[in-house]
């Protein structure tokens, strides 16, 4: 069993703090992403619990040990590296067996173990060859062997896709998700790419600036996100954040249009608010989701359209903010064509404009 | 892979005349001391020169040996064990203290660190020479005038700064990532280094200890100030033997000064296959 606890964890390098004390807990076989944008704590935070950064504060345990004062070895993980960093002087046959052959397991285990994972992996063509005359989808594939075969109890995952081109990191997420459902453990994944963070998580943790921001499975902050940052972080294209003010049950745009809000939601006459929507909660009539709630209706002149086949992506401009719709089944648009949009009033998402929290 | 130039066959014959104008400059030289070594005396100073020696002869070689009746030999065992002893200690030394600083410099962060690598290559601005008299004066109250081990610490204090500033080089280059896998895969930070830094940055130590050896073996000046006799003289300094109040002994200068080449090129000719460069290329990314 390998839970992983982090308690009011602190990192600090000299006078700068860039993890403010957080907490979370991973439990036994789940498939956690740390998510969020550069330099938000989150390559630190996994550095911490893989031993390679000194804990400042607060305290990291993996199963029943506090594991802060462990050097690595000692904690029974595995990581693989954002460089892959294969040893270049090894074929692949000893970068995968060199953690076994440093913990004196005999040969024939080590040949065992080794054969294994090169078999999940589709490495057995490769095993002779140096790193430097693998491609990378291939080197990608050897970091991974090189983590699974020492059966650790944590695998850590820091970036492992971003040096692949967009077709490639698609077939790697799909490989990374099948090789978690076959060798079930605890999985901590680092990423700054929300899609991959969606499409891999049991759980997600965005993060930003050293704070945790929110967590929950991927359908949680999706639908409730509980601040803008989340509500702008994930989900591509990103949801719509409107500027507006309370009069009555209507919440204002800039540009005068009244948006109701939803029902049992009390906010104070003239109280700043954001109001968010998905790009998929505002389409063209006809062509939108099959939306049960209220709906308003605005016809606006369509300034830009992306058309990628499934779906066009239009571009409007509402309350004095380009905004996004998406339409479904989409047909020719061009620039300055008049439509009529729809908006699904119940996925709305409404913020305090102070503090940027979900009301 | 850089792309490859492609050029027009004049060009590529402008540049073959003139790399070999380029190294008939830097080896005629030394070719004519090649040739002086295995010619008689007679030859060495006739009107037109001589290029190829018109009576082959080892009789320059026999003389240093004292092996031929007409001459007293010198001790050139002696200085060949001398200049040996001196070059590889202190070779080994400065590249065992200079591999440990220049792992220090790349990987770690210290308080005075840039001063200290400032200072460190400053010390290699100071000509060997300009102290060769403090150091006259300071090893002769050491006592330690004439002896391999003065000899030895003076050229570990030359060769430890470059070889210092050598390997930093090399290990800069090792991302930090190698040896942070190594360790989550079950090394020490110890183990990490000898199994994986090591062996990556094994070319750069070989050039290291070219460059820290042919500088011992080939160093006279101070060599010839801080030795005496056959206890310390090195090869160089013993070339000097051969220059009388009016005489010159010009082949048999030669026939030793091969016998100071030839090491040095076995020894570059071993360690060449270790400089072999693009070793970590592959590793990452």
């Amino acid at each position: 069993m390998a839970e992983v606890r982090l308690n009011k964890v602190v990192k600090r390098y000299g006078k700068l703090e860039t993890v403010h004390g957080i907490d979370l807990e991973i439990a036994h076989n789940e498939f956690v992403v740390l998510v969020g944008p550069s330099g938000c704590g989150k390559s630190t935070t996994l550095r911490m619990i893989a031993g390679l950064e000194e804990i400042t504060g607060g305290t990291i345990s993996i199963g029943s040990r506090v594991v802060n004062a462990l050097p690595p070895r000692e904690r029974n993980i595995s990581m693989v590296f954002q460089s892959y960093a294969l040893y270049p002087h090894m074929s692949v046959r000893d970068n995968l067996g060199f953690g076994l052959k440093i913990a004196n397991m005999a040969a024939p285990e080590i040949e065992k173990r080794v054969n294994e994972a090169a078999e999940i992996l589709g490495l057995g063509p490769y095993m002779d060859r140096l790193p430097a005359n693998l491609s990378g989808g291939q080197r990608q594939r050897v970091a991974m062997g090189r983590a699974i075969v020492r059966n650790p109890d944590v695998f850590l995952f820091d970036e492992p896709l971003s040096n692949l081109d967009a077709k490639l990191r698609g077939q790697m997420r799909v490989e990374i998700k099948k090789l978690h459902q076959r060798v079930k453990t605890t999985v901590i994944y680092v990423t700054h790419d929300q899609v991959e963070a969606m499409t891999l998580a049991d759980r997600i943790v965005i993060m930003r600036d050293g704070h945790i921001e929110q967590v929950g499975t991927p359908t949680e902050v999706f639908e409730r996100p509980v601040n803008v940052f989340v509500a702008g972080f994930i989900g591509s294209p990103p949801m719509n954040q409107l500027d507006a003010v309370v009069r009555g049950q209507m919440a204002v745009l800039g540009d005068g249009t009244g948006v109701p809000l939803p029902a049992g939601l009390v906010l104070s006459e003239g109280q700043q608010v954001v109001l968010g929507f998905r790009p998929e909660s505002f389409a063209p009539r006809g062509h939108s989701l099959h939306w049960e709630g209220a709906t308003i209706a605005v016809s606006r002149p369509v300034v830009i359209a992306e058309p990628l086949g499934t779906e066009t992506i239009l571009f409007v401009e509402l309350g004095g903010k380009d905004v996004q719709g998406k339409m479904l089944n989409p047909r020719e648009v061009h620039p300055g064509e008049e439509l009529e949009f729809t908006l699904d009033l119940s996925r709305l998402h409404v913020f305090d404009k102070a503090s940027g929290r979900r009301l | 892979m850089s792309a490859m130039t492609i050029e027009k066959p004049w060009q590529r014959w402008a540049i073959r005349i003139g790399v070999f104008l380029a190294m008939l400059v830097l080896t005629v030289p030394g070719l004519w001391v090649m040739l002086t070594a295995f010619r008689p005396n007679i030859e060495v100073l006739a009107r037109p020169a001589i290029w190829i020696p018109q009576n082959w002869t080892l009789d320059n070689f026999a003389r240093l040996f004292g092996l031929s009746a007409s001459q007293q030999g010198l001790p050139v065992a002696q200085y060949f064990i001398n200049s040996l002893v001196i070059s590889l200690t202190s070779t080994l030394v400065a590249i065992v203290i200079g591999m440990a600083g220049g792992y220090a410099f790349a990987r770690f962060s210290f308080r005075g660190k840039g001063p200290m690598f400032l200072a460190f290559m400053l010390s290699r601005t100071v000509p060997g020479v300009a102290l060769s008299l403090p150091l006259f004066m300071l090893w002769a109250r050491l006592g330690i005038i004439d002896t391999s081990f003065g000899l030895i610490l003076v050229y570990m204090a030359i060769n430890i700064p470059f070889t210092i500033w050598l390997t930093d080089g090399f290990f800069r280059q090792i991302p930090i990532d190698l040896s942070e896998a190594a360790q989550i895969d079950g090394c020490t930070r110890w183990q990490a280094f000898w199994k994986i830094e090591f062996p990556l940055a094994r070319s750069g130590l070989a050039s290291a200890a070219i460059f820290a050896f042919l500088t011992s073996w080939n160093e006279y000046a101070l060599a010839s100030q801080l030795t005496r006799t056959t206890a310390s003289k090195t090869m160089p300094v013993g070339l000097m033997d051969f220059t009388a109040q009016f005489t010159v002994d010009w082949t048999g200068m030669s026939a030793m000064a091969v016998l100071i080449i030839i090491p040095a090129l076995v020894l570059t000719f071993i360690v060449q296959k270790h400089l072999i460069a693009g070793l970590t290329f592959g590793g990452v990314k």
